[in-house]
């Protein structure tokens, strides 16, 4: 029996160290590695580009690893020639791009015309991909030479087709060809084959590791990226996280992190900005009120209600100054240029609980029962809820926030926070009265964001915007408007925007509150020339959240440069 | 024999059947649809929205009527296919709970049997020693009392940020693939070690404290009594009083192997831990039914084997069983 037991023990020690002899290159070296965190939500579940609701779990899946024809740079407005080489409107009804030569895939295989109207065509094919509605006004798609020519209908989307070139990911063909419609609206997509900076390397639940391309083509064209591999780390609360940016474990963290404000003025971290807001603003926050419910139809209890919300309560106490309050028009300050300043002047609201009061009684709200609280016109009592998901404690405090202003000013609201889903089937399906909402990013177009405002036609599902099912034709019809004005054309742009803002302050549909921050604190230990205020470099955004590579976010990972080489 | 355990399986397998039966039901009562909550970041417009709710209804199998489902879901079951996860969709959910169960296994197995046994031995050593009683105990309970969350962060920063001995997050470095050498089994111990000390030291208090009451009420009963009259060394009546004393323990051991899979969420939470635990949470706040499913699957099955396996203990630790047996 001994002498068993100490043979076994003797092979299992021989074993493991033979084991140990393989070991070699499976340590990353910390100044060739970059570890960023904040991006993932989940387990990485799928490297499939057109899986776009799962892409920040594998963010980089669009931006490291498929490519798009443009990047877009939303500080500097301006399209960046990705994949294409150049592209031009050779009428009023086709667009024509270059596609750059020399760009290969992975595998080898140049990536040609050909693989970009392959895909272009998939959306024709298949209804369940996402850029399948380009089809309406999209005739056909065809590679010629190195040419891609679109042809359109009478009536190009111009907005939506310039926002759609810089992020359908263009897939290679010889790969894509062969599969079935199956696996691509909803394959995983595993060891996929791309053409980007980075190539994926491996994963598991709580990361993904990205490794350098070193065949990429734009290392002629804009550098070469710093890191060697890109860890993306998720964690599973924000105590872990912020315990992890502290002692230099990880260099980028895109989590949002409460106490960050004290840190960035101790040195902890870096920031953005050195000051408040800190963060670059990345959405914006909008209450949606739901219009198919009593007294939230009614305008004027509406424009009471932005009068009412004290927006810079949420701002100091959810926020802890990590935010500014949003414009009432709610574009971003990166879109700023579409503001009518002539109609926020005249219809635009501030924080006054004196004014909210009195449109609330000259509308007849007033407090029949004396409970504090005012009634309908009617005389029916007003009891509503504004909502957010459990656990996003920003949010949480915020709709506190809300709820305590609009009874300050004798509106009953109540601040409830259902788990996700039921929150979420709540939101389409206009069964609340209030929530905060913020699934518009940033982008080279107002549009994006009237698209997520005013998301028509109404239907009983209201699953991609206008959750609150506001019904204004006039305003529908200046959104489609929109939409069809080509971006080139500024002044045009402007006019249609100060027509949807005017209808859009008057109307109260939906109150935009304050900025989302774009997240961002890193650290100088072991990569330093972060993006920040100020700095000589052109302006970047340092976020690794899936949809903003291709807005610049992959040129960051270019200019950084070691501490210690 | 073998009608015992006969009738014993009998009630198992309709146990089985009735828990599965409720766990296909529970979620689909809950408020909401998991497809449309899975598509709504994809944010897209109307037209594409619909095209992409029908296909994918269709695709997770919900486009057909209720009963459908639920016989389509016993003949996936049968031929071992828990069904598209819609949280982590495409990943199957075989193969997520696959990935994620043995860390559960490797975390909560030790931290379980070592504190059960440390636990017990320390409570009946501590129970009636006056000196221990006094000063260790209401460690013990100050232990089982801490709120677990509070305990996991507290271990975390000083251990992990303060005095920087251990990592705070992950099963494994950031920095290294799984592969065999002693850095990196060295590098896993040390990532597991503060999730299984802050389990262990709950649990041991909980265990001490438990054995610690039961030693108490049986060197009290008329036995133990009856033994110190007849002059029996006190070693002797102690260890008696322990054979009795443990039989509760070893239901309660049970009942905890039994949810080993779900067990450490909190734990799995607060040291970003992987395992089912907080997959569990994500499937429920997102309503997918076939996530949710197969970790109660799981649940279920632990809890039956192990009760079961408790059973068969029972026969060889407690003689009482044995002899009504025989009697039969």
């Amino acid at each position: 029996m001994w002498s068993r037991s100490k043979r076994f023990v003797s092979v299992l020690v021989i074993a493991l160290l033979a084991f140990g002899a393989l070991a070699v290159g499976q340590v990353y070296d910390r100044n060739e590695t970059l570890y960023v965190s904040g991006a993932a939500w989940g387990p990485p579940n799928d490297w499939n580009p057109f899986i776009t609701w799962s892409k920040a779990n594998t963010t980089g899946t669009i931006g490291y690893l498929y490519e798009t024809l443009f990047m877009y740079d939303p500080l500097n407005d301006e399209f960046i020639p990705f994949l294409a080489e150049s592209g031009e409107w050779v009428s009023d009804t086709a667009y024509e791009i270059t596609i750059r030569d020399g760009v290969m895939w992975t595998d080898g295989t140049p990536l040609t015309a050909e693989d970009v109207a392959f895909t272009m065509n998939l959306g024709k094919d298949y209804a369940a991909l996402w850029f399948a509605p380009m089809w309406n006004y999209v005739i056909n798609v065809v590679a010629v030479g190195d040419v891609v020519r679109f042809d359109f209908t009478e009536e190009p989307l111009y907005q939506e087709f310039d926002n759609n070139l810089y992020n359908i990911p263009i897939v290679p063909k010889h790969i894509w060809d062969s599969k079935s419609e199956a696996d691509i609206t909803g394959g995983a997509n595993e060891n996929p084959i791309g053409s980007g900076a980075y190539m994926y390397e491996t994963h598991s639940s709580d990361r993904n590791v990205w490794l350098r391309n070193d065949n990429w083509w734009g290392n002629d064209v804009f550098g070469v990226p710093a890191p060697k591999r890109i860890v993306d780390a998720r964690f599973s609360s924000n105590s872990v996280a912020l315990g992890s940016v502290i002692k230099g474990d990880v260099d980028l963290s895109n989590n949002f992190l409460p106490g960050i404000a004290t840190l960035a003025e101790k040195g902890y971290v870096k920031t953005y900005f050195e000051g408040a807001p800190f963060m670059q603003a990345a959405n914006t926050a909008v209450l949606f009120l739901n219009t198919t419910k009593k007294p939230m139809d009614d305008a004027a209890f509406r424009r009471a209600l932005a009068y009412a919300i004290n927006v810079d309560d949420i701002v100091r106490v959810a926020y802890a100054n990590l935010v500014s309050a949003a414009s009432p028009t709610g574009l971003l300050p990166s879109l700023a240029k579409y503001d009518d300043q002539a109609v926020i002047d005249e219809l635009g609201w501030t924080y006054d609980p004196t004014e909210a009061a009195r449109i609330l009684a000259d509308a007849g709200y007033v407090d029949v029962d004396g409970d504090g609280y005012v009634e309908a016109p009617d005389g029916s009592a007003i009891a509503l809820e504004v909502t957010c998901p459990f656990g996003w404690t920003d949010w949480m405090e915020s709709i506190a926030v809300i709820s305590d202003s609009a009874k300050a000013v004798g509106i009953n609201i109540e601040d409830v926070t259902p788990d996700y889903g039921s929150w979420n089937t709540a939101l389409t399906n206009q069964t609340f009265d209030m929530t905060l909402n913020n699934w518009a990013n940033m982008s080279n177009t107002p549009w994006t964001l009237y698209n997520l405002l005013f998301n028509h036609p109404i239907k009983e599902i209201m699953g991609s915007g206008n959750f609150g099912a506001y019904d204004n034709q006039e305003l529908f019809d200046l959104v489609d408007a929109l939409a069809a004005v080509p971006t080139t054309d500024l002044a045009g742009m402007q006019a249609v925007c100060s027509d949807i803002q005017r209808i859009m302050l008057s109307e109260v549909p939906m109150i935009p509150l304050w900025y989302n921050g774009l997240w961002a604190q890193y650290s100088d230990s072991v990569w330093t020339n972060w993006p920040v205020d100020g700095s000589n470099d052109p302006a970047r955004l340092p976020t690794t959240w899936s949809g903003y590579w291709q807005l610049g976010g992959l040129l960051t990972l270019i200019e950084l440069e070691l501490a210690n080489p | 024999m073998r009608r015992y355990f006969g009738r014993k399986l009998l009630i198992y397998l309709v146990t089985f059947f009735l828990a599965v039966t409720i766990d296909w039901m529970i979620p689909r009562f809950m408020p909401g649809n998991p497809v449309q909550n899975m598509l709504a970041r994809a944010s897209v417009r109307p037209e594409a929205a619909e095209a992409m709710y029908g296909y994918y209804t269709k695709a997770f199998g919900l486009d057909v009527p209720v009963w459908k489902q639920y016989l389509n879901f016993w003949v996936a079951l049968f031929h071992g296919d828990l069904g598209t996860s819609v949280y982590l969709f495409p990943q199957p959910v075989s193969k997520v709970l696959r990935e994620s169960i043995p860390y559960d296994i490797f975390l909560l197995l030790p931290a379980i049997l070592l504190s059960w046994w440390a636990g017990n031995k320390f409570g009946a050593f501590a129970a009636r020693t006056k000196r221990l009683d006094n000063t260790l105990l209401p460690i013990g309970y100050i232990l089982t009392a801490t709120p677990y969350m509070w305990l996991g962060i507290l271990l975390a920063w000083a251990f992990g940020v303060v005095f920087d001995i251990f990592p705070i997050a992950g099963a494994y470095s950031f920095s290294m693939q799984p592969h065999w050498s002693w850095a990196f089994v060295w590098d896993v111990l040390k990532h597991w070690f503060l999730p299984f000390a802050s389990l262990f030291l709950v649990g041991f208090g909980g265990w001490a404290i438990g054995m610690r009451n039961m030693i108490i009420y049986e060197l009290e009963a008329d036995y133990s009594h009856y033994m110190e009259a007849l002059g029996a060394p006190r070693k002797l009546v102690r260890k008696y009083a322990f054979r009795n004393a443990i039989l509760p323990q070893v239901t309660g051991l049970a009942l905890q192997l039994g949810v080993i899979v779900a067990g450490a969420l909190v734990t799995e939470v607060v040291f970003s831990y992987p395992g089912i635990g907080y997959l569990l949470l994500a499937a429920i706040q997102n309503q997918d039914y076939f996530l949710i499913q197969g970790c109660f699957l799981f649940i279920i099955t632990g809890v039956l084997l192990a009760n079961f396996l408790i059973d068969i203990v029972y026969v060889i630790v407690d003689p009482r069983i044995r002899r009504g047996m025989v009697g039969e």
